[in-house]
Order: C-alpha cells, then structure tokens, then sequence
C-alpha cells in the first residue's frame, strides 16, 4: 500500500515541477539556515570538559576597599596574588591551580626558525590532572617543582611539532624570553571549548602553547597577559601584581560532590572574615562559588549575535513552512475531483490521508535532505570566517539526527492541514460537480 | 469596482487566505526587524574615529631578552631602544610622521582608568580609555584640537608598563570634557584617577576608544591622552606615510627594525597591520550580521513573492470557467486583471496589519533579550510598503494570465 501512495505521489509531484521545487527548496532553505545557526550555537554553549564539569569550581571573594561598596554587588572575578597563594595553600579542596595567562617569546635553537610569540598559561602543579589533560610525551610537574620555581615547561603538541616535528622533546631545552628551560612534558590533543578556565583570552581561544610553574614566570618576570583589576592605591608602584589590591589571577578547584562545594563555600565565608578582621578585606563577606557551567553562564560566553541568529534562522523556517503548507494545501484542493473519484470508488478517508500524507513526507525529506546540503554549506561558510569559533563549526551525529527530524517532522506538520482538509471532500458533490 | 464578490470568494478560501496572509505578517515582522538591525550595525561601522585614517599603520612588537621592571636602568635601557626605533622609522623613506603609543582606536588592547573630579570622590564620573604616546602622537594622528594646547616634547614623560603614575598634563575628548565640566571649560581644570590629580591643558574634538567588540555597548569617545612613553616589554609605533607609499614603508620598516636591533619579535601576520586593516577587523562582526541579514531578508521575500505567485496560479486554474463566464458576460480583460490585484492587496493588506502589530511585538521582545533600541516608525512603514508592493508585483504574471482567459472557456466542461 505504502509503494502505491508513494508512486501516486511522484506522480502528483513530477506532474507540477516548478510548484514541487518551490516547496522542497522553500523547507530545504529553512532547514539549512535553522540547521546552521543552531549546530554553531550548539557547539559553542557546549561543555568544555563533560566529565569534569560538575566537579570543577570557580571561587570567587571580594577583597576590595569599602570605596563604591553596594551590597548586592558581584565579588571579583580573578584573585590577587595574596588571596590566591593563601587558598591555594589552605589545600581545602581535592585539588586546586592558581594560573595566568602571559605571552612570551620563543627563540627557536633551529636556526631556520625566528623567534615567534607564544601564548603561555603559568600555573600550579594541579592544572594538569584537575582538568583532565592528556599527555602524549612525559608528565606534568609536581608541588615540589612549583616551591622551587623549577625552570620547566610543558608545551602542546603543536608546538611540538613546529619546532621538534612531533618527535619526543622531552628533556630538550627551549630558550624562551633568553632563558632555557627543561621540557618535561608534551601534550596531547587538547582544547576544551569554550577556552573556560580564563575567559579573558578569547572566549573561544585555542590552548596556549607553553605551560610552565607560575613561580617560574614570577621569576622570570615574564609579560602577564589578560585583564588586571586594581582599586585603592593599588597598581602603584612597580609591582602592583604581588599585592592584595590588583586581582589578575585564576583560581580553579575540584570538589567531588555537593556537600564538599558547601564545606567549601563556608570557608571561603570564614576565609573572608579572617581576613576583615586583618584588616585586608573591608566589606562582609560576599563569596560565589559557581561550577564550571555556571561560571560559563554568568560570564555569557555565548555571543548575543549567535543567539540572534538562531531565532533569525528559525523565523525564517516558519515563513518557509507556511508557504509550504499554503502550496500544499491549494494543490490538494485542486485534487478535490481526483480524491472524489477515490472516496467514490470506495477508499476511507484514513486511506486518502496516509495517501497525502505521503506526499507530505517526499517534500519535507526532500527538503530535509536539501537542508543538510545547505547546512554544511553554511557551515563551510562559517568556518571561513576568521572569527575565534570558526574551526569549531561542525555538524556532529547528534546534530545531523535533529537536522532530519526537523525537516521530517516540519513537513509532516505542513502536510496536516492540507491533507486533512482534503479528506473533508464530500465525494458526490466533487463527481456531481465535474 | 464592488469588493462584494472578491470578498465572497475569499471565503471560499478561508485556510488559503490565511495562510498567504500569515506568511506576509511574518515576512513583515521578520523583515522590519532586521533592516532595523543592518542600519544599526551599519551606523555604527561608520562612526567616526576622529583620526585621519589614510595612510595610516602600527607596528607591535616584543623585545627579546630585556628584564622588564627587575632591573633599575631597565625602564632607561628600554627608552633608549625605543628613541632608536622611532628614529629609525622617521628617517624611512616616505615615513610623514611616528610617533610611540600604547594603543589607537578600535585596536582593542585599552587602559580604562576611573575618573574623579576630586581626590576621595567614590564613584568615578566617567571611565576614560588612556591612551599613552608622546608629542608626536595628536599630529602623526591628524587629531583635532578645539581649546588649549598640544604637548610639547618638554610635558613627555616616560615610563614602565606597571607604572600607572599620572603625568602633570593631559589632553581630553570633548565627549569627556563635557561630561566631567557641563558648560564650561575645561582646560585648566584638575581631574583624578585614582586619588592622584592632573591637569587638563587641552581638548580634542573627538577620538575613538579603542574598544568597539560588543554590539550595543558603543563607546562614549570618553578618551584622554597621557603625555607618555610606555616602556614595557612591548612597544607600538605608529606611522605616517605619504599618499601611496604605505605599502612599501610597511615592508622596508621591518627589515629597517631588525637590521638596527634583531633582539625583538614582530608578528608575522600581527605585527605590522595597516590602520584600514584595523577598522575592518574591528567592525567584522557586524558586518558580517548586517551582510547575513540582508541575504535572509532577500531569500524569505523571494520565497513569499514565490508562494503568492503559485497560490493565486492555483486560484486563477481553478476558476478559468468563471472568468470565462465573467468575459462572456461582458467583463474586459483589465476588469479581470484589477480583480486579482484587488484581491492580492485586500489578503496582503490583512497581512500587513498582522504583521505590524507582530513587528512591534518582536522588536519589544528583541529589546528585553538584547540590548536594542525601540525601532522607528520608518521601518515598519518602509516594511508594509515593500510587503503590499511585493505582493502586487508576484500577483501580476497570474492575474494577466487569468485576464488572458477567452470567453470560449465557459461554453467548454471544465
């Protein structure tokens, strides 16, 4: 019965070409445009670390001088260097890492290389195993390494590649800023999407190059690299960055389940009045503790102008949609003598429905398999922009499986109306009629 | 002509009509909305920067193997490579004017400082982007001066990147002096940052900041120009060339640079970048909406021009023997013509109505999820105008046809 409808309705559809094409590229447009936007969105709210994500939080606390206080105001988003250190020493949660970004110069030792910049993260010995990054060659360092501002550095893969062609470099020196440094570890693919660990590099950054102690890079006086926020009379002076009132560091922790995050929350409160009674800090206590996701949400990581596409793109698939429902339903209107002669000859309305229904579902796969087309051609089209997210813009199985109910199910929904509206044909007044 | 019968038919084609009527209610609300939208990003690519953009380019770059701010001498030492480099730049051939600075319009790198109009005032007036450079800077960047004066090479002070010390003298924006003195002027007056006082000895006309990356968040061209020579790890120049010579000064000032001193790093791609360079990049976002937008807008009125022309086909197939009954009874061909016409305007008109209150709608919601103004009664105007004459123009090719309709056609069996 199904090959019979489905013949009928080539039949039907082959018999108006240029109304047939109109269709399937009207729903094929809509569900490209939706398909586009939505993968782009999708891929760029997604989770960074999907295992790691509840486990991993960002505390903030507000060591600011009464100056401008408002009491429902946001604590900072960064920590200074005395905050930092004294968390980071308190060692209350499973793990944690205080890090920078900074930017330094690498002086390959081939000559055939210049020196080029690199990005760097400076941090603490957790980073590597709190965020769950892979190691192709050798390890991370360890706490020892950070006390004694170890002249080490691990560096990414791609890194690896420019300057050692991918081979093992551990134990090589890299001379970096005119100093030499040991490598001790090169990692594996890695880079979590967004860039959530320090949101003030692109949102949507590549990994650094270079990750080494940042006691190191504190004696190295290597260039810090992201924002600085200073208040009272901090910043003066030559090094506003190891004193309580600058904040330009981050300060991540692991805690494995909700009632350590509390444990820990409560002594951030009680770290906060500590320090007011030092005199540090001088409003109440005002702390967050966000969970990764969280802190992505506040921070809005999503560009508005991503999230204005998508109801663009869906905008547009309605308008698409109902001008297919409109064509459809005046071509099966038109077929009101033809359904006549069916019902006549003794085929149920359920019959005629399915019947069209058919025809409904060719176009909307059709215009869905149109739309798949166009989405990867949109999708081609964006990864040539040189925004920060471009790479990133692919369509995955979970994404290509929407794409065909969307365009399946738009369809079918375009078909209803019409077919149900020409199901209500009174088969003696259409044969009385012709 | 009656509108009786047109109206009469409509009703024969209820889910039809509502469905054509529908689609151009959205259309509209659609279509109104993103022109708002492109005139928007469009505005705000064109504002002006203040500064005279031809010939225009930066060079950034890192030095290799200078201790920033551990060593005393190391700021001095520091200063000397830059004099050296801003001399070997000038004596290029071809080079107008160079001159150092920390950072330039829609460069997006900026220095914000909270300013104050006393010492111990808590909330700053206004955020002001420093932009740090010496005498040369306000004349290699063609900045207009309205009231007090320039600096000379005497008000120039030099110092590290961690050193956030206020020079004596500043020069600011018109926006700024008019905020931070209402109705007066402001040269000669003190203003802090930071609890430490300068003076303003002059006023520009008007200078962009440097950052422009969020659409909404536009800048108030509050700025204000320190008298300074930055002497960090890095260091930014910025050049002046003479007409159609900015290609061949951007090539010769790298190898002029490397082969004064090698110790230093220029980006291949970033390092030197020309100010047009900078522009494009800084709007590319909103071009890229605005360019986005407009080809949306184009396929959905192509698709909704594309579904009129098909459904009034339908209607005019359907009802060939009546309008060959009408043209046997006396009706001419321009009668059938202005039916179908009328008939278009009265479901677009429909539409229309729909779709401003629909447009209105969308703008409302747009304006609580985004920072977006009210949109302006223009464009829902412009947009019902272009939406009836849409429909006028797709119904036009069926309508001549169904008026092409002999009168023989209602003798025959349909």
């Amino acid at each position: 019965m199904f090959a019979y409808y489905l013949e009928l309705a080539l039949r039907s559809l082959m018999r108006n070409r240029a109304l047939t094409a109109l269709m399937v590229l009207a729903i094929a447009l809509g569900i490209g445009a939706s398909m586009t936007t939505l993968t782009v969105l999708h891929v760029l709210s997604g989770d960074p670390l999907p295992e790691r994500s509840n486990t991993l939080y960002y505390p903030q606390v507000d060591p600011r001088d009464s100056a401008g206080h408002d009491s429902d105001k946001e604590p900072m988003e960064q920590v200074s260097w005395t905050d930092g250190k004294n968390l980071l020493q308190a060692k209350r949660a499973n793990r944690q890492a205080l890090m920078t970004g900074g930017t330094v110069a690498v002086q390959p030792t081939q000559s055939a290389l210049d020196p080029f910049y690199e990005d760097a993260r400076f941090t603490t010995a957790d980073f590597f195993p709190m965020f769950g990054v892979l190691f192709q060659y050798g390890h991370g360092w360890n706490a020892a390494d950070d006390d004694s501002s170890a002249r080490l550095v691990v560096i990414s893969s791609a890194l690896n590649d420019k300057l050692f062609g991918g081979k093992d470099s551990t134990g090589q020196m890299l001379r970096l800023e005119g100093t030499a440094l040991r490598i001790v570890g090169v990692l594996g693919d890695w880079r979590p999407n967004p860039h959530f660990y320090d949101l003030n590099v692109t949102n949507y950054a590549e990994s650094e190059g270079v990750y080494m102690p940042l006691s190191t890079s504190q004696d190295l006086q290597l260039v810090h690299d992201g924002s600085v926020d200073c208040w009272g009379n901090g910043g003066a002076g030559q090094r506003p960055d190891h004193s309580g009132t600058c904040v330009w560091l981050q300060f991540w922790v692991q805690l494995d389940n909700p009632a350590q995050a509390a444990v820990y929350k409560e002594f951030l409160v009680h770290y906060s009045q500590e320090q007011k009674a030092l005199g540090r800090f001088q409003r109440p206590p005002n702390v967050r503790l966000r969970n990764l996701m969280g802190w992505l949400d506040y921070n809005m990581v999503v560009p508005g102008d991503v999230r204005l596409q998508v109801w663009l793109a869906f905008g547009f698939l309605l308008v698409c949609l109902v001008n297919t429902v409109g064509l459809m339903l005046a071509k099966f209107m038109r077929r009101a003598g033809e359904l006549g002669v069916r019902r006549a000859l003794g085929a149920s309305r359920r019959a005629l429905f399915g019947q069209l229904l058919v025809e409904a579902g060719v176009i909307g796969l059709s215009g869905g398999i149109g739309g798949l087309l166009l989405a990867f051609l949109g999708l081609w089209l964006v990864r040539q922009q040189p925004t920060s997210y471009a790479a990133l813009a692919h369509l995955d199985p979970w994404m290509l499986l929407t794409t065909f109910l969307l365009a399946l199910g738009a369809s079918l929904l375009a078909g209803l109306l019409p077919a149900w509206r020409a199901c209500q044909i009174t088969p003696a007044l259409q044969l009385k009629s012709n | 002509m009656s509108t009786h019968p047109i109206l009469a038919a409509l009703r024969r084609h209820k889910a039809g009509v509502i469905l054509i009527a529908l689609q151009i209610a959205l259309t509209l609300a659609i279509v109104c909305n993103a022109i708002f939208i492109i005139g928007q990003r469009v505005d705000r690519v064109n504002r002006p920067t203040g500064i005279d953009e031809a010939n225009l380019f930066v060079i950034s770059q890192q030095w290799v193997g200078t201790p920033e701010d551990g060593a005393p001498d190391a700021v001095e030492k520091i200063d000397s490579l830059v004099r050296a480099d801003l001399d070997t730049l000038r004596r290029l051939p071809g080079v107008e004017s160079v001159a150092a600075t920390n950072s330039l319009p829609l460069f997006n790198s900026s220095m914000i400082n909270g300013i104050t109009l006393t010492p111990d005032q808590k909330n700053s007036t206004l955020s002001a982007t420093m932009f740090l450079g010496d005498e040369k800077l306000m004349s290699t960047l063609g900045v207009q001066l309205v009231a007090g004066r320039a600096f000379t090479a005497a008000d120039v002070q030099h110092q590290g990147f961690r050193d956030d010390a206020l020079p004596p003298s500043v020069i600011v924006s018109q926006a700024a002096a008019e905020k931070l003195f209402p109705n007066q002027s402001a040269v000669g007056k003190t203003i802090y940052s930071d609890t430490k006082g300068t003076t303003i000895i002059g006023v520009v006309k008007l200078l962009e900041s440097s950052m422009v990356e969020t659409f909404g968040n536009n800048s108030d061209y509050y700025t204000i120009i320190e008298p300074v020579r930055q002497d960090g790890n890095i260091s930014r120049y910025v050049v002046k060339t003479r007409p159609g010579q900015q290609a061949a000064v951007m090539a010769a000032a790298r190898t002029a640079l490397f082969s004064a001193n090698p110790e230093r790093v220029i980006d291949e791609d970033r390092g030197i970048r020309s100010f047009a360079e900078i522009r494009h990049e800084a709007y590319r976002a909103d071009r890229g909406m605005a360019i986005l937008m407009a080809v949306v807008c184009l396929i959905m009125l192509c698709v909704t021009a594309a579904g009129i022309v098909g459904l009034t086909s339908f209607w005019v197939g359907q009802r060939h023997r009546q309008i060959g009954v009408r043209r046997a009874l006396g009706a001419r061909k321009v009668d059938i013509l202005h039916y179908f016409q009328i008939e278009n305007l009265m479901i677009a008109g429909g539409g229309v109505v729909v779709g401003v209150v629909l447009a209105v709608g969308l703008n409302l919601w747009l304006m609580s999820q985004y920072e977006m103004p009210r949109m302006p009664v223009i464009y829902v105007l412009i947009g019902m105008v272009a939406l009836l004459a849409l429909g006028q123009a797709a119904v036009f090719v069926p309508a001549r046809r169904a008026s092409r309709v002999s009168p023989i056609e209602a003798t025959r069996a349909a």
